[in-house]
């Protein structure tokens, strides 16, 4: 097609909520007045004015298909009143100004095979990536890791049994794009990148290379009469940070490509500041198509949070509280020397002090 | 029906327990769809996924797909295996932006839905990690006429490489008690003014604004994004004291101690022998702890705001960082209160594109030059609300100690008389 027939873009750019919006709830914005919440998955909220707004939260599978999407919409055409949101880790809400609405949407969303709840303190649905399915560099896949965790956590979110919220995040490389969670499950490399060198000056910018590593470790080299790079293989971190600008630097290995676990991510100014999470626990075997170890060790932590946390600590608050030692302890976890940070800023994470627990 | 249906074995593990499962969908697609398009696309997929599981690798390699007109907005993916999964060798997604709260009626989600029918795989995604829609899987041609389709309608391309992203905003005010910002209105006045920023990558890398209502920060904004928004209020918090009776005659006065007044993180609540609670509001710094537990009786003052965080990021080059505070507060209320906050984007916007290195985030960018720099870059005043504490090493010139004290002072007057009027 030439130039002249293309269509222009209208670039419109990021649209109108308003026209989306329950109209109880566009009546009501910014005047709502308290909330309340009935049972799992369902919340009430209560404007100024006295208008309510019922709202029903479903768990999916994340990646829709077109049957699955329009059953989601049937059901809000047929029980609900035509108006959804989906929250940042990919449930569905569909919210309903008529509360005799409610029961039947929750019947015909479990009878469809949704998972009515993800409200309050329970363990909802975990963020993902695009993993094998999609990404260019994954280490993992990322939907099939959270169907298969989600399967044995099902009653943690369909229930509030936990003392706090949990979000579970997953990432299938270590940019992380997963984000920050209660609990993590990253993809940890643990070998350099093996390097095909017939092909790094083709498809490689090489400084670009260069400068990307975190740790100065890549060189320009000519191997066999061809430029090339090369590793430091001592420095190297396997971060896999060269893999996306350099495909040839191959970071994923079927067998020293792993996983580990992170805890104590809060975004939330509750309490105390927001939290970064911390390691521990790695070497975990990436074993599709189930991930048995890593949900077994997810589950071992989850456990010792229920039983051991007060109510609304979250995960971090609750390590805060017992500190780091009865951690490793109540989920028998070891501690090593992989877990004392050398990275920028490590000193701050030193114990300068005497506050021993005994 | 597709011919020649792929062994899954191990994908067919994912169809077992009882969460809903993501590969009986794409068999959907495979088995029920009429269209050979869709259901060969959906069956070599499959093949390729079933292969990535057995062998624990990816076979997507990236390139270069956009629309005409824009630099970016999809993300191509070309198959490395396609001589054994021809029919999904292209299999780009595109990334459209959605509302702020990510609002949508059933008739507007069919609606697309018929239009990734016609042009796409069939699989889509609310919302990706960077909070766009994703239209998983389709080709190079058909990318663009989909785009075509939908921009009809008012739908247009997220941000992807290294451009402003697309934004993401809590549901906030629509329907959240705690929200303390319009995040409707924030969220599009920023990214609305960088469309072209959006659509056409040139910047050091990406650049992310996300907006919360309230410091619970439901989107995760001061961990992940360069330009964080958060609603807060800077007047007293409203207390319903027969609210407060109600709740402890419910729960008791040892509930409220042990999780209410005794997690205040400055001490700032006392609860009184007749079951009214006291707050020092001077020094409540606005977690969100206590309003949590009793939405009902505790609520955000009337003087309502936003506090922006900059800087914020994910692993990437040098680890992660949280924003740092560079506005304590600010209204937004008024047509000049929303150009201030447009202007202060476009100063770091601006700033950071001129002396951020390639692939250096906005808050490497700080880290690297200090915030010093980048506040004077920037145009903005020091303010200890932006420290945790002051310099704590004594290797520092300070002979410009006098003009700068002169300065603060200087504010601290003009500020007083504006407050005086």
């Amino acid at each position: 097609m030439s130039m002249e027939n293309m269509r222009q873009p209208i670039e419109s750019g990021c649209p109108d909520g308003f026209q989306y919006m329950h109209p109880v709830m566009r009546r009501n914005y910014g005047l709502w007045k308290y909330h309340e919440h009935p049972r799992p998955g369902v919340l009430r909220h209560v404007a100024y004015s006295g208008d309510e707004i019922w709202t029903v939260k479903a768990g999916t599978q994340r990646i829709l298909d077109l049957y699955t999407l329009r059953k989601l919409t049937e059901i809000g055409d047929k029980y609900g009143e035509g108006y959804v949101r989906f929250t940042l880790r990919s449930n569905i809400e569909y919210m309903v100004a008529d509360k005799n609405k409610v029961e039947p949407l929750i019947k015909a969303l479990e009878e469809a095979g949704f998972v009515v709840g993800g409200t309050a303190n329970s363990v909802t649905t975990l963020s993902h990536t695009q993993g094998w399915l999609h990404c260019d560099i994954p280490g993992t896949d990322a939907s099939g890791v959270v169907k298969a965790m989600m399967d044995e956590l099902i009653d943690e979110f369909r229930n509030c049994r936990m003392p706090n919220r949990v979000h579970i995040t997953t990432s299938c490389c270590q940019i992380n794009c997963g984000g920050q969670g209660d609990i993590a499950i990253n993809v940890q490399h643990t070998k350099p990148p093996k390097i095909n060198h017939d092909q790094v000056a083709n498809v490689c910018e090489r400084p670009a290379v260069v400068a990307r590593c975190p740790v100065a470790a890549i060189r320009p080299a000519m191997v066999n009469g061809k430029p090339s790079l090369e590793v430091d293989e001592k420095k190297c971190i396997c971060c896999g940070a060269c893999y996306p600008p350099c495909p040839p630097m191959q970071i994923n290995d079927a067998e020293h490509t792993k996983l580990a676990i992170w805890v104590g991510g809060n975004h939330s100014n509750a309490r105390g500041k927001p939290t970064f999470q911390k390691l521990v626990a790695a070497g975990i075997p990436n074993n599709p198509p189930r991930w048995p170890e890593a949900t077994a060790i997810v589950k071992r932590i989850l456990k010792a949070y229920q039983e051991n946390a007060k109510d609304w600590e979250r995960i971090n608050d609750w390590i805060e509280r017992i500190g780091w030692p009865r951690f490793f302890e109540l989920t028998n976890l070891p501690f090593t020397k992989y877990h004392v940070d050398n990275w920028r800023g490590a000193r701050n994470s030193l114990n300068a002090s005497t506050h021993i627990r005994f | 029906m597709a011919k020649d249906i792929h062994e899954t074995p191990m994908l067919d593990e994912l169809e077992n327990g009882p969460w809903p499962s993501f590969i009986s969908g794409i068999k959907r697609l495979r088995d029920q769809h009429p269209d050979e398009r869709i259901n060969k696309m959906a069956n070599d997929l499959l093949g390729q996924l079933e292969h990535s599981y057995e062998t624990r690798k990816g076979y997507w390699k990236g390139g270069t797909v956009s629309v005409f007109g824009y630099g970016g907005g999809i993300i191509p993916r070309f198959s490395e295996v396609a001589d054994a999964f021809p029919e999904s060798k292209e299999f780009h997604t595109l990334r459209v932006q959605p509302p702020a709260g990510n609002f949508y009626t059933t008739d507007m989600l069919n609606q697309l839905a018929d239009s990734w029918e016609k042009w796409g795989s069939g699989l889509i995604t609310f919302h990706g990690q960077t909070g766009n829609i994703m239209f998983i899987g389709t080709t190079t041609e058909n990318t663009q006429h989909f785009f075509d389709e939908i921009n009809d309608y008012g739908w247009d391309l997220g941000g992807a490489g290294p451009c402003v992203r697309t934004g993401m905003s809590c549901v906030g005010s629509a329907r959240c008690e705690m929200s303390c910002a319009n995040e409707q209105t924030i969220h599009r006045t920023l990214l609305n003014r960088f469309t072209d920023d959006v659509h056409r990558p040139a910047l050091p890398y990406k650049f992310k604004f996300k907006i919360s209502g309230c410091p619970n920060d439901c989107v995760n904004a001061i961990e992940r994004s360069d330009f964080a928004i958060i609603g807060t209020w800077r007047d007293n918090m409203k207390i319903d004291q027969d609210a407060v009776k109600e709740f402890i005659a419910k729960k008791g006065r040892e509930y409220v101690i042990e999780n209410v007044t005794s997690r205040c993180p400055t001490n700032c609540m006392t609860l009184n022998d007749d079951d009214t609670l006291t707050v020092d509001d001077h020094n409540c710094v606005r977690c969100m702890h206590c309003l949590n537990v009793m939405p009902k009786a505790l609520h955000p003052g009337d003087d309502k705001g936003v506090t922006i965080l900059i800087g914020g990021k994910r692993t990437l080059k040098i680890g992660d960082l949280m924003g740092t505070v560079i506005v304590p507060f600010m209204k937004l209320e008024t047509q000049e209160d929303y150009d201030r906050l447009v202007e202060l984007a476009e100063n770091t916007i601006d700033f950071w594109a001129e002396n951020g290195l390639e692939h250096e985030r906005c808050g490497e960018m700080i880290e690297r030059i200090g915030l010093v720099n980048f506040l004077e870059g920037i145009g903005v005043d020091v303010d200890p609300h932006m420290v945790s504490h002051p310099r704590q090493c004594s290797y520092i010139r300070t002979d410009g100690w006098d003009e700068e004290a002169e300065k603060w002072y200087q504010r601290k007057m003009e500020e007083k008389q504006q407050a005086a009027g």
